[in-house]
């Protein structure tokens, strides 16, 4: 199948006075032509340093230590500034996870979302670009468009600001889209607004999108494909029916343990991970979940598991190697079962 | 707009009939009168001299009378310098002071912005603590200080600049660092601190993130914001500076506002003291005023309504 992106053992630290933190410590996986992947996992997983990895726009202390991002025939590790100011907002564009401050509250709106056009297309007149600009906002179903285009931040809600955004982040119909929690600071009902016409513009434009959230109900409803991160780590990656039906990996089943339904009894508490994620500064030498794990045995913090796959769905744990014993392991069995779902 | 303008003016008025009575309260409760330390003149001479100015009136009638000349513009006459008026003071000292007020507030913005930039965009670098330090040095170090330390190494060691007068544009160049050396070095300082703010912002990173150059992001988002705090501080600093220090100008002998308004404080000439003040006063509210306006136009978050 076709990759568009295909991001092969990367390493991405920050060097900082406490030392240096291994905020990504490995990490490959591929984005087809099209397809819309979820990345989750909880705040420190590195799950949005991956991301900004990709675009380069971390801050000046940090370090891609390793690895490769290939797009397009050419490795973004490697590419120029310039090189890369060419793909940014042109190629790969993003979507923040906060619409109140990602906006630049001086300028009004549709002069931001021109101005992504005017850089790449410096030979867009500017009525091309005011035109260009009010269909985006018709597209993202910004009410009386045409009126707002001068309006400024402020005078907008969170939601209709996040529409913004993705105006602007479609507005060069980029390859690629990397959406970084958009929807996390929205209500929930605003929120089901904007996934759904992110996935209809997705379809439109055949855009492909890397979706990051800690939110595996949105990954549901939006993702073809999902990433589970952890330390930095990639636990799990399966198609989205597989993560659901046959999780892999006990971080993954925790995760969807701690999903509040409505269908559960209400006298029943909200179920948690115990614990909480590893310093990075020092990160174990094992397995990063071992320490959380409900599961974990002497070699689960000692070293860390190779992958083991079957078909698209690939996970790291102790408990999917063949001589693993079958009591006390809720995954004896599952690679098996998996591997003939392939067939 | 125009009625946030017209409601600051009332507002205004209000503070300023305040000022007035202020300083006319305290002139008034200070001991003595202004002829009190003429040695050797016969008390019938005193109370002449003290009816002539109406100063045997009661107080509220002075006040009133007083204030309906400054109404009229008029501070009244000197009691020190016969035949001499307080607005002739003003109409001397005033334009001296503003044109060495204005040379220094082109001085403050040219060094103050840039610096503060550069030390921004150069946050923990040599360059950022070279500018900060010089700029800590600025804050701390009294402007009288700073220019006594110019005179000797610029005056009498180098002999390079005059010690004193405005008469040549070399005159300038002393009074005007020692003048503005404190703003300078504040407003690089919040200058600073705010682009370094605003260069950890969402926006920025919006900015980068549609392949913006590095110098375009800075030039086009971050700086327009950056400014912001330092408009407001921009007012009273003006104000400051075009309405004359007392310090500077006694120290370059430069007739200026201050160099007559130290002078009547220590000549207890009431109605230059009280002039000077209310000119003082008008002059800083209407500098603040200014900038609120500039503010509403560099940012569309502030209406003119909510004010």
């Amino acid at each position: 199948m076709d990759e568009i992106l295909k991001v092969e053992g990367l390493k991405t630290s920050f060097m900082t006075s406490s030392g240096e933190v291994q905020a990504v410590r490995g990490v490959s996986f591929g984005v087809r032509k099209g397809e819309i992947l979820g990345i989750v996992g909880e705040s420190g997983s590195g799950k949005s340093v991956t991301s900004m990895t990709i675009l380069r726009l971390l801050a000046d202390t940090a370090r891609i230590k390793e690895g490769t991002i290939r797009f397009e025939g050419q490795d973004l590790t490697k590419v120029s500034e310039k090189e890369m100011r060419a793909i940014r907002g042109q190629k790969i564009a993003m979507i923040f996870q906060d619409p109140m401050s990602s906006l630049n509250p001086l300028v009004p709106v549709g002069k931001q979302v021109a101005e992504i056009m005017k850089i790449h297309h410096p030979e867009m007149k500017p009525e091309q670009l005011k035109q260009r600009t009010l269909e985006l906002f018709e597209q993202v179903r910004i009410p009386e468009a045409a009126k707002r285009l001068r309006s400024y931040p402020h005078e907008f809600s969170g939601g209709m600001r996040q529409r913004v955004m993705i105006a602007m982040a479609l507005a060069n119909r980029p390859d690629l889209l990397i959406a970084d929690e958009p929807t996390t600071a929205l209500d929930v009902t605003i929120q089901d607004q904007i996934l759904k016409q992110l996935r209809s513009l997705q379809r439109e434009y055949g855009t492909s999108i890397i979706f990051i959230t800690h939110d595996l109900g949105v990954v549901a409803e939006l993702c073809d494909r999902v990433v589970v991160m952890y330390g930095g780590l990639i636990m799990e990656e399966a198609p989205i029916e597989e993560i659901f039906a046959n999780p892999l990996h006990p971080y993954t089943m925790g995760l969807l343990a701690s999903i509040p339904g409505v269908h559960k009894d209400k006298s029943e508490r909200l179920q948690s991970i115990a614990g909480s994620p590893p310093d990075m500064t020092s990160p174990p030498a094992g397995c990063p979940f071992a320490p959380r794990c409900p599961y974990a045995r002497n070699i689960c913090a000692a070293e860390c598991p190779p992958y083991v796959q079957a078909g698209g769905h690939r996970a790291m744990c102790w408990l999917l190697q063949p001589d693993a014993p079958a009591e006390q392991n809720p995954l004896y069995g599952k690679l098996a079962a998996a591997e003939k779902e392939v067939q | 707009m125009a009625k946030f303008i017209l409601k600051r003016l009332g507002m205004m008025l209000i503070a300023m009939f305040m000022i007035i009575l202020l300083t006319f309260v305290i002139m008034h409760s200070v001991p003595g009168s202004p002829f009190t330390n003429t040695k050797g003149v016969p008390e019938e001479v005193i109370a002449a001299m003290e009816a002539k100015y109406g100063l045997d009136q009661p107080y509220y009638v002075q006040f009133f009378s007083y204030l309906g000349g400054v109404l009229q513009g008029d501070f009244g006459p000197s009691y020190r310098y016969t035949g001499q008026t307080v607005n002739d003071f003003i109409a001397a000292g005033a334009p001296v002071s503003a044109r060495l007020g204005l040379v220094t507030v082109v001085f403050v913005l040219a060094a103050a912005i840039p610096m503060g930039i550069l030390a921004a965009l150069k946050n923990g670098k040599w360059q950022d603590m070279l500018l900060m330090a010089l700029a800590t040095i600025g804050v701390t170090i009294p402007s009288f200080v700073i220019a006594s330390l110019l005179i000797y190494v610029f005056s009498y060691m180098l002999n390079w600049l005059p010690t004193f007068g405005l008469d040549s544009w070399q005159g300038y160049i002393l009074p005007v660092i020692a003048l503005g050396g404190y703003s300078v070095s504040y407003i690089a300082r919040l200058m600073r601190s705010s682009l370094l703010e605003v260069m950890g912002q969402d926006y920025i990173r919006t900015a980068r993130a549609k392949g913006l150059t590095e110098f375009a992001v800075v030039a086009k988002h971050a700086l327009r914001n950056a400014l912001i705090p330092v408009v407001t501080v921009l007012g009273p600093t003006i104000a400051g500076l075009l309405t004359g220090s007392f310090v500077i100008e006694r120290i370059f002998a430069i007739p200026g506002l201050g160099f007559y308004f130290v002078n009547s404080v220590s000549q207890r000439d009431y109605t230059t003291i009280m002039g000077m003040t209310i000119f003082y006063a008008a002059f800083l509210m209407a500098m603040v005023l200014l900038v609120d306006i500039f503010y509403c136009l560099i940012d569309p978050r502030i209406k003119f309504e909510n004010n």
